[in-house]
């Protein structure tokens, strides 16, 4: 009884302790996924200096364009003032997923976009549908997440991203 | 108290101390609905009046250290869903470890080989689909650009009184992938870009059968490439399918093969696609029994634009057939820069898609029926009949024309074949169908918005004159959208061109939303038609409903 209570105890102490030193929050899990050139990235290693705003789109979905192509026409300036960097992941599969360079180029992007065909980053990221939008600090932490799409959201977004401080 | 446990008292406190740092994330999703009886619609009510499906997701990684867990709960499960769902358990859950070198999984998994023709095993929780994976994988990556995979397991089936059931047969594969760019220095600076792949899959159920000698292994490989260069990208798999008698295709012995073919040129501003594919007896199951969305090792995709606008992509969408088809598709898409004649102050995008499907030509020439090898005729890839079972043209123009108003116009001219990819019980042969949608977005002010669509879907009558299918539709749609938390919308879908006039009927539906964050609720009230509902070229039947559906999704 004793020695149960004891290993019990120090389980829960250490528990305990954990969870007061821990000051971390939830980071980007890590998923090997392709760019449009073929290059394999790893998620939780992006390398990019400043912030970063992870967008999970696909082509059949109106509103993810809606956001992505509000955003296109404001990204220039986001850029200049605070650094940021947007990933857009499109979970087209294989019936859609060549359509996503025809559109990302089509329309002119100039994001980062990686093919998640078989769901791996957004099951790892806890997306249940498009679009959903997660902002991420310079220490690589979720600081932020919205999932829907409405016009005007952009601005919240660009509101959270200014608290991560200016260039 | 003896000295062993006091030392393990200090290790446990490290452990947990350990354990509590890793990461933990997930996400969450309930629907419920409130059925009532509809006569007109043929809405049935449940006799338990109200439905819910519940999922939960965690996942847990510690550094190389991984482990997550679904939990799900059909009490009893909502409408459409495959009618062997229910109870409340645990449907999929895994532990792994994962280095730069290797990564591996023991319990269920998720993978796909290529393009998917081989083996494909995924989720999509919209449509009840999940076919995972309940055994063991192992990746290794032995050097930069080389991946190499091994899978073995059963397949999940379904989800009875809360535990997953698995297939009946045991599926195992290997493929190697290998990018040369990445893996050779001296290729690294190269302009060309070639990735090759090759994959090996096979299952293994008994022979059960008391008349026909089945073949208890049956393999499908086949090799891939993708090459780049410069603006270009062309990419192929060929995927050959050993003697495999099923339900499917009558218990023919026939070879089945499967070829995927993509050519791309995209540039900033440009875009231009051609793909083709030819299938035949490609319906690859771990149990040579079961039908409809059950147990595919393989996936079959269909080569056409997936539509979003209602009629569009509910009333006429369109399966692959995997016993077998040739298909081809081009997509187009063009932005006239800004400033320019026709681009305006924002630019306009213009796209365009084209895809059509065949039936292959089915050789009998050379076949004696009589002949015991059970080879029924031959066929060769890309060589199709003139039977068409798909057609589907449409462009849409995109335009933004001031920093309020932007709108979009497209049209769609759909024919798909109701005799062999069957879409509906009134229709006969080919239904031809014209659509139209406008939509508009005028910005009221900076968070408030506000959202039109109009859709008239116009079907082409039968040569003697009578209205094919359920006739002509027209659907409103308005939305109201106040960023970052709420919105309204109201639809409704009026089947006005229905040849039985007591069938002419509106389904009006109403939804609200409130999001916070990842936190999202929607709550909706109306009439659902029948329809199908379909994710990347599978599709389930949703029989009409009239009621309340109340949805929470909660990511974390």
């Amino acid at each position: 009884m004793k020695i149960t209570f004891t290993l019990l105890f120090s389980l829960f102490v250490g528990c305990l302790f954990a969870q007061e030193t821990e000051t971390s929050q939830k980071k980007i899990p890590s998923v090997i996924l392709k760019d449009m050139k073929g290059e394999s990235i790893n998620t939780a290693e992006m390398g990019f200096e400043g912030p970063v705003v992870i967008s999970f789109w696909a082509t059949w979905c109106s509103p993810c364009k809606k956001e992505l192509n509000t955003i296109h026409d404001l990204y220039p300036d986001w850029q200049d003032e605070t650094g940021v960097t947007l990933v857009a992941v499109s979970i087209d599969d294989e019936k859609t997923k060549r359509q996503v360079a025809i559109y990302a180029n089509g329309k002119a992007w100039d994001y980062k976009v990686l093919m998640d065909p078989n769901g791996d980053f957004k099951r790892a990221m806890g997306v249940n549908n498009v679009p959903h939008t997660f902002l991420i600090d310079n220490e690589g932490n979720i600081v932020y997440s919205h999932n829907n799409y409405a016009p005007g959201d952009e601005e919240e977004l660009y509101e959270e991203i200014l608290k991560l401080g200016t260039k | 108290m003896n000295l062993k446990y006091l030392l393990l008292a200090p290790f446990l406190l490290g452990a947990s101390f350990l354990f509590s740092q890793g990461s933990i994330s997930g996400n969450a999703e309930s629907t419920f609905q409130y059925l009532n009886e509809d006569l007109v619609i043929g809405a049935n009510q449940p006799p338990s009046k109200g439905l819910i499906n519940s999922y939960m997701n965690v996942f847990y990684t510690n550094r190389n250290f991984k482990a997550g867990m679904r939990l799900e709960s059909y009490l009893p499960r909502i409408q459409g869903y495959p009618n062997r769902f229910d109870g409340t358990g645990i449907g999929m859950r895994y532990v792994g470890y994962a280095n730069d070198f290797v990564d591996v999984t023991l319990g269920s998994f998720y993978e796909q080989f290529g393009s998917g023709l081989a083996l494909r095993t995924y989720e999509d929780r919209a449509l009840g689909y999940d076919n995972l994976l309940d055994g063991a994988r192992v990746i290794v990556k032995p050097r930069k650009g080389v991946v190499l995979k091994g899978v073995y397991g059963y397949q999940r089936l379904s989800f009875q009184s809360g535990r997953m059931v698995h297939g009946d047969g045991i599926v195992r594969g290997v493929d190697g992938e290998i990018h040369l760019n990445e893996t050779f220095d001296k290729l690294s600076n190269s302009k060309l870009d070639i990735v090759l792949g090759a994959s090996f899959v096979s299952k293994y159920q008994r022979d059960d059968n008391s008349t026909l000698i089945l073949p208890e292994n049956v393999g499908a490989y086949g090799g891939r490439f993708q090459l780049m260069y410069k603006d270009f990208t062309l990419d192929g798999e060929y995927i050959q399918k050993e003697q495999d008698p099923s339900n499917d295709n009558n218990n023919i012995y026939n070879y089945g093969h499967a070829s995927v073919f993509n050519l791309s040129y995209t540039k900033k501003g440009i875009g231009i696609l051609f793909s083709a594919k030819s299938v035949d007896n490609m319906s690859y199951r771990s149990d040579r029994t079961k039908d409809l969305q059950d147990v595919f090792i393989n996936y079959l995709p269909a080569l056409n634009k997936t539509h979003t606008y209602n009629l569009v992509a509910t009333l006429y969408p369109y399966a692959t057939q995997p016993v077998g088809e040739v298909a081809y598709q081009m997509d187009f898409l063009y932005t006239f820069k800004r400033k320019s004649k026709i681009g305006g102050k924002y630019g306009t995008t213009i796209g365009a898609n084209f895809s059509t499907t065949y039936q292959p030509k089915m050789d009998i020439s050379g076949i004696n029926p009589a002949d015991s090898n059970g080879i029924t005729y031959t066929s060769k890839p890309f060589v199709m009949s003139d039977s068409l079972y798909w057609q589907d043209i449409n462009f849409n123009i995109t335009k933004k024309f001031s920093k309020k108003f932007s709108a979009i116009l497209s049209y769609y001219n759909i024919k798909i074949n109701n005799d062999v990819a069957k879409i509906s019980n009134d229709a006969q042969g080919i239904i031809n169908a014209h659509i139209g949608v406008v939509e508009v977005l005028y910005k009221i002010a900076s968070k408030h918005a506000i959202r039109a669509e109009i859709q008239g879907l116009f079907v082409k009558p039968q040569s003697n004159g009578d209205i094919n299918d359920k006739g002509d539709w027209f659907t409103a749609l308005v939305e109201y959208t106040v960023s970052p938390h709420y919105f309204f919308s109201f639809m409704n879908q009026y089947n006005y061109g229905n040849p039985d006039a007591a069938k002419r009927v509106n389904y009006p539906i109403i939804t609200c939303g409130y999001i916070k964050e990842a936190t999202r609720f929607t709550v909706s009230y109306g009439r659902q038609r029948a329809g199908l509902f379909c994710v990347g070229g599978v599709c389930r039947f949703v029989p009409a409903n009239n009621g309340l559906t109340l949805s929470f999704t909660q990511s974390f």
